[in-house]
This record gives structure tokens, C-alpha cells and sequence, in this order.
């Protein structure tokens, strides 16, 4: 009947690139051959057409219909009968009138159904977006049907949790008739999400808070220079308004009795849509919480990584150790497939009436999931198929005792707090390489605690909710289906058999979507620095330029500057020399680290009046003494790697010319800082700005231009955060034992980092001190009086 | 009376059959020792000769030495005024260790000089033939050419290492009969004299290897420094059998023709690497008589060792300096010096041996000729064990072919990174590709050579030449196809395994592992060395 019924309709979709929307277009495509699509969906900046696509046709979703297409014609390919019948409408429910254009709208205005599946889902998301789509959205939708005057009939997709936090029934009945609605006006709550957007932009702009912003982006990148500061800046703004709004919409929802702002929108925006919708006929159907399909289109399909999943993964990784929840409580999701199913259904069966009717779609009624029941099936599951660690061994999984929300939360907190005060300490310290990364390890167990905690504050809601969703007109929907209907359209909860759901269905396919190691031995795909090696040493790469300082030798201009300084002093001026650096060495750090720049001007005021001969031939003498003793031979067979491959090579370096003069034969070009002589001597003034920081990524810019090389086809290899407008302006950026800031940032953008270290077996230099020229010792000399006369 | 306080003549070299009674056997073990039972009633241990005397007045030898040349006119006959005089002298590598001042190479050439100068001539140049090696530092010149040398040298620039890579200071001097490209130091090969100063330390020191190797470059090395040369050399300590010295030879046909006329001045020292009393004396005494002193102070060094930072252990080592004695000097034409300086080296070297072993062990100390004042590299390792203690042996190997060396050292994975930069990318690439030298000779040697960063470093650093590490494989190459397994007792596993050998935590262990390989039971000789030993094996 629904085949039927449905055959030769024209049927728009909201939302098709979301995760029903996806399996509705895909089941509407596969199962219903005459019919055709509109879907509405948001052009980007590819286009509607190639939109729906790359994010609809291509996804996992259509390889049963891709491989055996429908619609009669046997020799008509996928994209053939996609072309006929699939038409793309550039539209945002967000938008008044959709923002559909005269095409749109007509398009519209020709279809019999309109099934309007988008929203905001995530659980997060700020008050105001969650306002426009999901409270305004099927105002919207309805509106634009009404301007193009289209007779359609509008089902819109809201959720169960509409019926708020509490216990015992909740029917298919619409919000505002349930005893323990709170009316409220939706307009004025539109106006003051709006507010709250333009408040919190306010107050994101106060001084303190900018101020307070400006000390988190230095915390974070260190002295990275004024434009990746500022940027880090706003960024950091932006995201605390996010946050500020999406506070703002847990708030708001808690004060009415929702979960979240998800439920309280829709809850608002069904009543919105029954007060505004005019003469449209409309159904509403509310699923529970959406999970991977049963069967259709395959078992375990799904699309996101979605409401349990993270929870689940970090259970099976050992990183969740409690999560809260009522072991007798019911945990309503239904499968994907059931939720189309209903859709098409209430699509057939067409309006009920004039009025707008309800179609719950939830599995706790019919076919409850305890709580405590999903917790053993998933445990066991993952006892039968442990997740593996690095170290090939299996992952053993926490056993919960389901304690209250209030002590789970606590506890994260605490450890939370534990973690972030590890985290300010290690940040303090001028740690680097393997040391850096346990800052990055400690970084990474707090992310994942806040997500964690992230979990608990919004699942643990859903997972304490004891309502039990009313189906009622579902139940009668499905008593009067015909037997073809039930075999091909199931939407009866009852054939969910739990255990083989959860374990035979869900988690296979989520633990492959998850890419959780499910077996011992090494990873199946290359390891990622061996990939990123590999494409850092790629032929097609034009430029490598390197740091010197920590990126090739473990030294610094202090380092240089003193062996320089003591070559030619006594023993006892040695000792005074050392002990004055010393001394000075904590002034020096701290003025090193708030600005690079400023750091060497004053530094290499020091070598005013120094000799330049006597310090240029010093300067190849350190080579030996210094230079190589220091130096990273993994470094140095890098950059010679890269001279094979043909790639340029470049050194930037605040470093003095002097000092890097013997290091010419690996580079094809060096820029150094360069001091000015005057009549001999050096005069410890630098000729130009020293080339660090932005001025780094300036003298690179600069550098490719006159070289017509490709700064995206660049590799830069640096050890610092005041490179980062270097390494972040290149194709391809190596962090060289990154300090704490680098390390961090390295491993959030997937950056290739090389831990090189000077050559075991060196010679242990504690002191940057020049050996003294060789002297005549005295001792044990020729037995005989000297005789020798030099001859010349 | 007077005869009773003289001290014994030393005793010759010893192959001691191992017994039940027989104590544990002294291994040397990098900046270490280790003493091991040998299995009794198949092992045996050959022992070097005690040091020969020195020369009572050395100085008075050396002055006989020049005034009474072999085949060669008298040094002063040689000398005039204006005439161009270049002094070469063997560099670091030898001897080992470096000796106590003043060290032989002073008294040579102190008393050219002063010759030189007697003569009137003032155009002298002092060149270090170091070959490929790294460039001696002004503080181990002066080591081995005493201050007044050094002094009066080096500051005006006449004192100064070989330069191998340096395009206008190579000159080629012809082609052998086999088409060997001869090259030569330039100021070497056009002066009007030549004199060449060598410690023969082991039999393939000095000959015409000195000037034709010492003072010559890639191109000419290339010719004898290679797998097929050194596969053919059985072994390189025994010239008439050597085709390394062949080709040396040839080269030295060429120089007589076409070079300079070159004064060969070859020196011996005895075994007394140790000393005869002191700390470390008890290294070159037989277990079974050590006293009660050599023991103490034995079980006390090694407390020491025990304690000491891996630093402090190699500067401890690294500053013992031998107490060397001139045993002999020669002068005079360069072949018929050899000839008798060779027979002095093999009288404190040689000792009889009956029949080969199934099993080969050996102690690898602390030094080789490339890691003087540096590191010993996992390739020097190789280079010391397969390469120098395999080969000292005349007629045939020590070990049967087919047979096991079990080699004790920590063989740490380190490098020093200015003198070995080359070897750092040679164990990191060439080896993790593979230990075969013809294979690594034909893929790598090459690319290695020419590499002009490690020139670079090798004429303005003090880095050995990219090509070294090479040349330190190919020594073992003979060994390396002569045996059917390797063995590393007490060494870093990973290191190990790059190398190709294999790794075991005890002799035990080892001889157990190479039990797989011969057979169990396996006879088993303990090359008892340092002091030198070389095996006569009939």
C-alpha cells in the first residue's frame, strides 16, 4: 500500500544530508520506484546539485541501490536514475522563506509531501541556532508552502523528549496538552536567544574579558609573534561565545524540565508550526533516540558518530570508569530503519484530519531496553572482543555500579582538576621532545575527561529519564498495515530483539566505524610519521627550510656567544665569565621568551669591538668544538636527504653568520643575522631585523617569491611556537622536539614530529667553553736539552 | 752476582691447553674487562710473547740508523741547502695507544731536523700521512712531535695534516702495470726528499703502504681498498700473501719512478702496552701468575670501572698511555727496511700454532686505530674483531672455515659526531639495507665518497672521510666469508643485529649458540690479545 500510495508523488526533503534524512532518500530511492525528490539542502559553496552529491549519493547508505539500482529500467545506472528523479534545491531552514529562489519555490509548490527532517541535533549546540532551526524551522517550512501555495501535506520530525524530564506517560498528544507543559510565549523566547547572541558578543569585547583572552592565547602559542596571537585571540573569542550560548541553552531548557536545549526547541517549535502552519496539514512524528539501522538498508548503517557511540568507545577503552544511570531505567532508542518506516507510513496514510496528529516512534512501551541490561550486553560484548592498546594487549573493561549523576560528575571534576593543574605545571617548565609529550599525553587524558564529562552531563539526562513514550497511533498504524507493508516497511518496535541488536548489529559496526583496534599486532595501516615522512620527502616538494637552534644542534646563540667569549681568556677570567652568565642566565630566559627579536638585539650587543678575523676563524673552529658535538645527525642526514631528492634547502636562523658559515655546504641558501663591522671590528649592532618569529615567515615569504618556489609545496622544520607563522605557512611543517606549547599544537593538527637528539656517544659538554688553542705542556718533554733550531 | 740481578729474557708466546685447573680467562671488554672459564679439555689459549727489551740508548740507534742507511746513502749525504725536504709521519692511528712522551715519531724526527738543519736546509714541511683519516688536532701534533716541533712548525704553517681532497695539492704520479692510478701529496711528491717516519706497530704497518697509501687520495685508494683486494688478502698481516700489499707495492714501483726519493725510517716498539708494574700491569701477565697485588688491583679496577660514569670510564682509559720501548730502527730504501722491520715486528708478535679451532674467541679492548681520543663505534667493533684480530694469523686462519667468532664487547650504539659522522649514516642506512660488502661497495660506496658535506667535514673538521666506514667493512670481509657465524657476547643487542651478528649475554651462551653451527663439542682458541699476538698456523 505504501508503494503504491506514494508512487508518482513528488516528495521534498528537509535535512537529507542528516542521518534520517540520508536513510529516508535512500529508502524512499530503493523502495518507492515512481517516486521523485526535492531536497532542500544547504548549497555551501559547491552548490546544491554537487552538494547532494558528494554528502547524500555517495555516502556507504547507497551501495545496495548503487549496485542493483531500482526503478525498472535494468540497464539504467545509479547516476542515471539519481539524474531522473533526485532534484537538488538550494535552501536553509534557518532562513526565512528558506531562502529559496523562484526555481525553489516552485519546485516546491509541485510537491505532495514535505517531510521536513532537519535540525540542530547536537546536544551542545547554541541557543540561537537551536532556536532558528529547530523552533523556527518548521515555521519556516510551512510559511514557504503557504507563500507558494502548495497543498501538500507536512510532516515534521520532532523527538519524544519533547514531553520534558519526567516519569510515566508520555502520549502522542501535542505539547500544549500535556498537564505539565509550561507554556511559554516561543516568540518572546526567539527574541531573547537572539539577545543572548548579541550579549555575549558584548561581553566577549569588555577589556577584562579580551585581556583575559590575550594571557590564554600567550599560555597557549607562547612568543609566537603579533598575527598568530591576535588570530589565536579571536579564535578564543569566538568559541567562548559558543560556549557562552550554548550555556545559555542548557539553562533555559533545565528551567522548563528538558533535557536540553534539543528538546526544548522542538518542543517549542511543534508549537509553533500547530499555531503558525494556516491552512497546511500537518503530522508530526517523534522518534526516541535514533540509532544504527536493524536492517535497512543494512544492518549496523549509520551516519555520524552519534549519541552513544563516544560513550561506548570510551567505555571499551577503559577511559570511562562510571557512568551514571538507573539500572532498571529504560533506555529508549529505536532503530533507523523503524523511523523511516513510520515516516512512510504517516506519508501514506496522508493527513489525519484537520487538526495536526502525533506519531510517537519509540521502542521503551512496546519493548523496553533496561539500562542496566545495555550495560551487560555491551560489557560482555567487549569482554568476547576486547579493544587492543598500543601494546597489543587486550583492554580490560570497568565493571559500572551505576552511581548517581551528581558523584560521577564530582569525580571527573576532581580528576579533571588533578589533571589541569599537571598541565599548568608541565606548561611552566621548559621541557622538550619525548618530555614535551607527556604534556600532549596529559592534554590528551584531559580532553578526554571532558568529553567525558561532556557525556555525562548530557546523556546522563536522557539516561535518567523515565518517561514512557505513548505509541498508541503508532500501534494502530501498524494493525491496519497490509502484510506487504509489515514485511517491507516494519515499524513495529516489538521485532527488536535486544541482545542480537546490540551485539550482533550496533557494536560490530560501530567498533569499525570507530576504527577501535579489535585485534593484536601492528596497526593494519602504515604508521602516520612513516606516511607523513614519506610525503615530506616526495620529490614533488619544492623547498625544506630548518631552524637551527634545537632543530639541528642542541645549542643556542648563549652557547656560541660564550664558547666565542672564552677561546681566548685564562682560566681565571674562564671562571669569571661563567659565573657572570650564570647569574645572568634567568634575565636572559625571561627576556628570550616574551620576545625572540628583542632577545638577540640586546644579546649581540656583546660582541661589540670583538676582532672580525679573529672571530670568523673562531667561528670554524667551532664547527668541530660545538656545532657538530651538538648536533642531531638525524637532522643533518634530513636535510641532506632532501638536497637528493632535489628539494632546495634553506636555513633561517637568529643565529649569527658567523657561527653557521661552516654548516654552507648542506644549505643551498643561509639567512642569518648578520652584525655590522666597523674597521675590524664588529660593532654588535644587528644589519636587519633578525630573522625569527613573523619575521621568520616574512623573510621565508619573501624568500619563495624571488625563488618562485610554492610555499605549499614547502617543508619547515622548527622546534618552537614562535615559528609557528612559519610552520603554519608551509605544506608541510615538521615540529623537531617541540617545546610543550609546539608539542601540543603538533599533535592537534596532525603535524609530523621528529624527536632527533645529539649523538649518543658525544663528548659531554656541560659548559659551552672553547678549548684553548694547543700550548706546550712542559712536562715529559724531549730528554735531551733542546738543540733544535728552526731552520728557516 | 751481577747476572742474578738481571732481569729474565722474556718469554716467548704461549698456547696454553685449557684443563680443570686452568683459572678464568682475562677478556678484554671495551672500557672493561671480563674473566671466563674456558670449556677444559678442548680449549686452548695463546698467549703473547713478553716484551722484548728496548733498545738500551734509542736515541743512539735512531743516530746509527740514519748515518748507516740500508741500500740508502747516509741521511747527511742527502741533505744540501735549497733543496725541498718533507718529512711525512704516521698519524693517530698508531701506535696503540698512543705511548708515553717522547714518543717515536719525536725522536726521529728532532734528530732529521737537526740533521736537516746541521745541512743548512730551510725548506722542511712536516705532513701528517693520515690518508682518509680525520685531521689530528693541534694538541695530539704536538703529542707526537714533542713542543720544540710543534712549536717551531706549526705556527708558521710547515706543520700540517695530508689534505686528500684538496684538488691543487694532489698530484698523480702514473699508472701501475695494472692500471693502479698513483697519487700523491704534492709538496711530498715534489720535493727533493722524502722522508717517511713509521711505528710498525703490527706487520702491515710501513713498506711502500706508507707513501702509497698515507700521502695518496679516493682515487688511488680505491684500487686496494675494496672487497675484491681484501677477500684476496690472507691475511693482511702477511705481505707476501696480502694483495693489498701487492697492489701497494705496485703503487711503490710507480713513486721509485716517477716520485721522490723517499728515506724510509721504520721503527718497533715491544709489547709493554701496560707496563711491567703499575695499575694495569696485570693485563699483560698470564692469569696463573698473577700475584697477590695483580689481583687486588684487578678486582679493585674493576670495582672502579664498576662505579665510574660511562664518561669517566672512557676518559680513564682514553689517558693510559703505553709505556712503549723502542725495540728496533731502520733506515734507509724503502723494500729492504721493510724486509727487516718486519722480521723485528714478528719476533715479539709470532707464535706457533698447531691446527685451526672450531671456535674463535676473543677479547676486543677499548682501542682500534680509528677511535684514539674518540669513540669505538658498533663499525669499529667490527672492523677490530673481524677485520685486525682475524687477520693476525700467517699460513692460515686461527679458525676453521666455516667456523664461529665469538667476539666480547659492550658494542654500544654510539658515535662520536665529529669524528665519525659518515659511520653515524652508514649504520643507520646502509646497514639497516644490508651487511654484505660487495653489495654495499657496488650500491653505496660511490654516493658516500663524494658526498661533499663529508668532505666538507673532512678537511675543515676532524672527520674521518665518508669513505671510511667503508674501508672498515671491507677489513672484515675475508672474515666475513670465511666464517659461518658471529657472535657479540655482553654487546646492545639492537646494535648487534645491524652489524649482522648475533647477540648472547654469557660465553656460555655463546658457545652454546655456536655449538648450531659446528657441531656440539666444538674445539675453542682464545686469542689472548692485547698485547699482540699473531698466529703461525701450520
Amino acid at each position: 500500500m505504501i508503494v503504491e500510495r506514494l508512487a508518482g508523488k513528488r516528495i521534498a526533503v528537509t535535512g537529507a544530508t542528516g542521518f534520517l534524512g540520508t536513510a529516508l532518500v535512500e529508502r524512499l530511492l530503493r523502495c518507492v520506484p515512481d517516486c521523485e525528490l526535492v531536497l532542500v539542502v544547504r548549497p555551501g559553496w559547491r552548490g546544491a546539485a554537487e552538494r547532494v552529491r558528494r554528502d547524500v549519493l555517495r555516502n556507504d547508505a547507497f551501495d545496495r541501490l548503487r549496485s542493483a539500482p531500482a526503478g525498472g529500467a535494468g540497464s539504467e545506472s545509479f547516476e542515471q536514475m539519481t539524474g531522473r528523479r533526485v532534484r537538488a534545491v538550494a535552501g536553509d531552514v534557518g532562513r526565512d522563506g528558506l531562502g529559496l529562489d523562484e526555481a525553489g519555490r516552485s519546485l516546491l509548490a509541485d510537491c505532495d509531501v514535505v517531510i521536513h527532517a532537519a535540525a540542530a541535533v547536537s546536544f551542545d549546540s547554541a541557543l540561537d541556532d537551536a532556536v532558528e532551526v529547530n523552533m523556527l524551522g518548521p515555521v519556516r517550512v510551512a510559511e514557504a508552502m503557504r507563500a507558494a501555495a502548495s497543498a501538500a501535506h507536512l510532516i515534521s520530525v520532532s523527538t519524544c523528549y519533547v514531553a520534558g524530564s519526567r516519569r510515566g506517560a508520555a502520549p502522542e498528544q501535542l505539547v500544549d496538552q500535556s498537564p505539565f507543559f509550561v507554556d511559554v510565549d516561543w516568540r518572546g523566547e526567539v527574541d531573547s536567544a537572539r539577545r543572548a547572541r548579541t550579549d555575549a558578543e558584548q561581553a566577549s569585547r569588555t577589556p577584562e574579558r579580551l585581556a583575559a583572552l590575550a594571557r590564554e592565547a600567550r599560555r597557549e602559542l607562547g612568543a609566537a609573534g603579533t598575527p598568530a596571537l591576535t588570530a589565536k585571540v579571536e579564535s578564543l573569542r569566538r568559541r567562548w561565545v559558543d560556549r557562552q550560548m550554548s550555556e545559555a541553552g542548557r539553562a533555559r531548557a533545565a528551567s522548563l524540565g528538558f533535557p536540553d536545549a534539543y528538546a526544548f526547541t522542538k518542543a517549542l517549535g511543534e508549537r509553533a508550526l500547530v499555531e503558525t502552519r494556516g491552512e497546511v496539514p500537518v503530522s508530526i512524528v517523534r522518534p526516541s533516540i535514533i540509532e544504527s539501522a536493524l536492517t535497512e538498508p543494512k544492518p549496523g548503517w549509520i551516519r555520524g558518530f552519534r549519541m552513544a557511540e563516544p560513550v561506548i568507545a570510551a567505555y571499551a577503552r577503559g577511559l570511562l570508569k562510571e557512568f551514571p544511570g538507573v539500572p532498571e531505567g529504560i533506555i529508549d532508542v529505536i532503530p533507523v530503519d523503524l523511523v523511516v518506516s513510520t515516516i512512510l507510513a504517516v506519508a501514506a496514510r496522508g493527513p489525519a484530519g484537520d487538526e495536526p496528529d502525533v506519531t510517537q516512534i519509540a521502542s521503551g512501551a512496546a519493548n523496553p531496553l533496561r539500562y542496566g541490561q545495555l550495560v551487560d550486553l555491551v560489557r560482555e560484548w567487549f569482554i568476547d572482543h576486547p579493544v587492543y592498546d598500543d601494546r597489543n594487549q587486550p583492554i580490560g573493561v570497568p565493571e559500572w555500579s551505576f552511581p548517581g549523576r551528581g558523584r560521577v560528575s564530582a569525580q571527573l571534576q576532581r580528576a579533571q582538576r588533578a589533571l589541569g593543574a599537571a598541565d599548568r605545571v608541565l606548561a611552566s617548565l621548559p621541557l622538550r621532545g619525548r618530555r614535551a609529550e607527556l604534556r600532549a599525553k596529559v592534554e590528551e587524558q584531559s580532553d578526554q575527561l571532558q568529553r567525558a564529562n561532556g557525556y555525562v552531563e548530557l546523556y546522563g539526562a536522557y539516561t535518567e529519564c523515565e518517561a514512557v513514550f505513548g505509541l498508541d497511533r503508532l500501534m494502530e498504524t501498524w494493525d491496519r498495515a497490509d502484510p506487504a507493508d509489515r514485511a517491507d516497511f516494519c515499524f513495529d518496535p516489538r521485532v527488536i530483539d535486544w541482545s542480537h541488536y546490540v551485539c550482533g548489529v550496533h557494536l560490530p559496526s560501530m567498533v569499525r566505524r570507530a576504527r577501535l583496534k579489535m585485534a593484536p599486532g601492528a596497526a593494519s595501516a602504515e604508521p602516520r610519521p612513516v606516511r607523513l615522512r614519506r610525503q615530506v620527502l616526495d620529490p614533488e616538494r619544492h623547498l625544506a627550510v630548518f631552524d637551527l637552534e634545537n632543530t639541528l644542534i642542541a645549542s643556542n646563540v648563549v652557547a656560541s656567544y660564550s664558547w666565542l667569549a672564552t677561546r681566548h681568556l685564562d682560566s681565571g677570567e674562564r671562571a669569571r665569565f661563567v659565573a657572570r652568565t650564570l647569574r645572568e642566565a634567568p634575565r636572559l630566559l625571561a627576556l628570550d621568551r616574551r620576545d625572540r627579536s628583542d632577545f638577540l638585539r640586546y644579546f649581540y650587543r656583546r660582541f661589540e669591538g670583538a676582532p672580525v678575523d679573529r672571530l670568523d676563524a673562531d667561528g670554524r673552529e667551532m664547527l668541530s668544538d660545538l656545532l657538530m658535538v651538538k648536533s642531531f645527525p638525524a637532522g643533518i642526514r634530513r636535510i641532506r636527504q632532501h638536497r637528493r631528492m632535489g628539494h632546495r634547502t634553506l636555513l633561517i636562523t637568529g643565529a649569527l653568520d658567523l657561527v653557521v658559515e661552516p654548516l654552507r655546504p648542506l644549505f643551498d641558501d643561509i639567512i642569518a643575522a648578520e652584525m655590522g663591522a666597523d674597521g675590524g671590528a664588529y660593532d654588535g649592532r644587528l644589519v636587519s631585523a633578525p630573522p625569527t618569529g613573523e619575521a621568520r615567515y616574512q623573510t621565508l615569504a619573501d624568500y619563495t617569491a624571488a625563488h618562485g618556489l610554492d610555499l605549499g609545496q614547502s617543508v619547515a622544520y622548527a622546534d618552537s611556537t614562535s615559528d609557528l607563522p612559519m610552520l603554519e605557512a608551509v605544506g608541510f611543517p615538521v615540529a623537531v622536539n617541540p617545546e610543550t606549547k609546539l608539542a601540543s599544537l603538533a599533535r592537534r593538527r596532525g603535524w609530523l614530529i621528529e624527536h632527533w637528539s645529539p649523538s649518543a656517544g658525544a663528548p659531554a659538554k656541560r659548559l659551552p667553553i672553547a678549548p684553548r688553542p694547543s700550548r706546550a705542556t712542559g712536562s715529559r718533554g724531549s730528554p735531551r736539552p733542546p738543540r733544535l733550531s728552526r731552520t728557516a | 752476582m751481577a747476572s742474578d740481578r738481571r732481569p729474565r729474557p722474556p718469554r716467548p708466546g704461549l698456547v696454553l691447553d685449557v684443563d680443570r685447573s686452568t683459572p678464568p680467562v682475562l677478556f678484554h671488554h671495551g672500557e672493561g674487562f671480563r674473566l671466563h672459564r674456558l670449556p677444559p679439555g678442548r680449549s686452548r689459549v695463546i698467549y703473547p710473547a713478553e716484551p722484548l727489551p728496548g733498545l738500551a740508548d734509542p736515541d743512539g740507534a735512531i743516530t746509527e740508523a740514519l748515518l748507516n742507511p740500508i741500500g740508502e746513502d747516509p741521511l747527511p749525504s742527502l741533505l744540501r741547502p735549497g733543496m725541498k725536504l718533507t718529512i711525512a709521519f704516521d698519524d693517530l692511528s698508531l701506535p696503540l695507544p698512543p705511548m708515553r712522551r717522547p714518543d717515536v715519531r719525536q725522536r726521529v724526527i728532532e734528530q732529521v731536523l737537526d740533521m736537516a738543519a746541521a745541512a743548512g736546509v730551510d725548506d722542511v714541511h712536516l705532513i701528517a700521512a693520515l690518508a682518509l683519516h680525520r685531521r689530528m688536532t693541534d694538541d695530539e701534533l704536538r703529542h707526537a712531535l714533542g713542543d720544540r716541533v710543534f712549536d717551531a712548525f706549526s705556527p708558521i704553517g710547515a706543520l700540517y695534516n695530508h689534505d686528500a681532497e684538496d684538488p691543487d695539492q694532489m698530484v698523480e704520479l702514473g699508472r701501475t702495470d695494472q692500471d693502479e692510478l698513483v697519487t700523491m701529496n704534492r709538496r711530498a711528491a715534489e720535493s727533493d726528499l722524502l722522508v717517511y717516519v713509521n711505528i710498525n706497530l703490527v706487520a702491515m704497518d710501513g713498506g711502500w703502504k706508507s707513501t702509497a697509501t698515507g700521502l695518496a687520495d679516493y682515487r688511488a685508494l680505491r684500487h686496494h681498498h675494496n672487497v675484491a683486494t681484501m677477500v684476496n688478502s690472507r691475511s693482511f698481516m702477511d705481505r707476501h700473501r696480502s694483495e693489498l700489499h701487492h697492489s701497494n707495492w705496485r703503487q711503490g714501483a710507480v713513486i721509485r719512478r716517477h716520485g721522490p726519493r723517499v728515506f724510509q725510517i721504520e721503527t718497533t716498539v715491544n709489547n709493554n702496552t701496560f707496563g711491567r708494574t703499575g695499575p694495569l700491569a696485570a693485563l699483560q701477565k698470564r692469569e696463573w701468575e698473577w700475584s697477590a697485588r695483580d689481583r687486588a688491583s684487578f678486582v679493585a679496577m674493576q670495582a672502579g670501572l664498576k662505579a665510574m660514569p660511562a664518561a669517566a670510564r672512557r676518559r680513564a682509559f682514553g689517558s693510559w698511555l703505553a709505556p712503549y720501548e723502542l725495540t728496533s730502527v731502520q733506515a734507509g730504501e724503502v723494500e729492504a727496511v721493510h724486509e727487516r722491520t718486519t722480521d723485528n715486528v714478528l719476533a715479539q708478535h709470532l707464535v706457533p700454532v698447531e691446527g685451526q679451532t672450531d671456535v674463535l674467541t676473543m677479547g676486543l679492548p677499548y682501542i682500534c686505530p680509528y677511535n684514539v681520543n674518540s669513540v669505538m663505534n658498533p663499525i669499529l667493533v667490527m672492523c677490530l674483531g673481524l677485520g685486525y684480530f682475524f687477520n693476525l694469523y700467517r699460513g692460515r686462519p686461527l679458525v676453521r672455515e666455516g667456523g664461529v667468532v665469538i667476539m666480547s664487547h659492550p658494542t654500544a650504539w654510539e658515535f662520536h659526531p665529529v669524528h665519525h659522522p659518515s659511520y653515524i649514516d652508514f649504520f643507520e642506512q646502509v646497514l639497516a639495507s644490508t651487511t654484505d660488502p660487495a653489495e654495499i661497495e657496488a650500491k653505496y660506496e660511490e654516493q658516500f665518497a663524494t658526498d661533499e658535506w663529508y668532505i666538507h667535514l673532512y678537511r675543515t673538521s676532524h672527520a674521518y672521510h665518508g669513505v671510511h666506514p667503508f674501508y672498515m667493512w671491507y677489513w672484515g670481509a675475508h672474515a666475513l666469508q670465511w666464517l659461518g657465524r658471529v657472535i657479540v657476547v655482553g654487546g646492545e643487542p639492537r646494535a648487534v643485529r645491524r652489524l649482522g651478528f648475533q647477540p648472547a649475554s654469557t660465553l656460555d651462551d655463546a658457545l652454546e649458540m655456536a655449538a648450531d653451527v659446528v657441531g656440539p663439542s666444538p674445539t675453542v682458541t682464545h686469542l689472548h690479545n692485547p698485547p699482540i699476538v699473531m698466529a703461525d698456523v701450520t
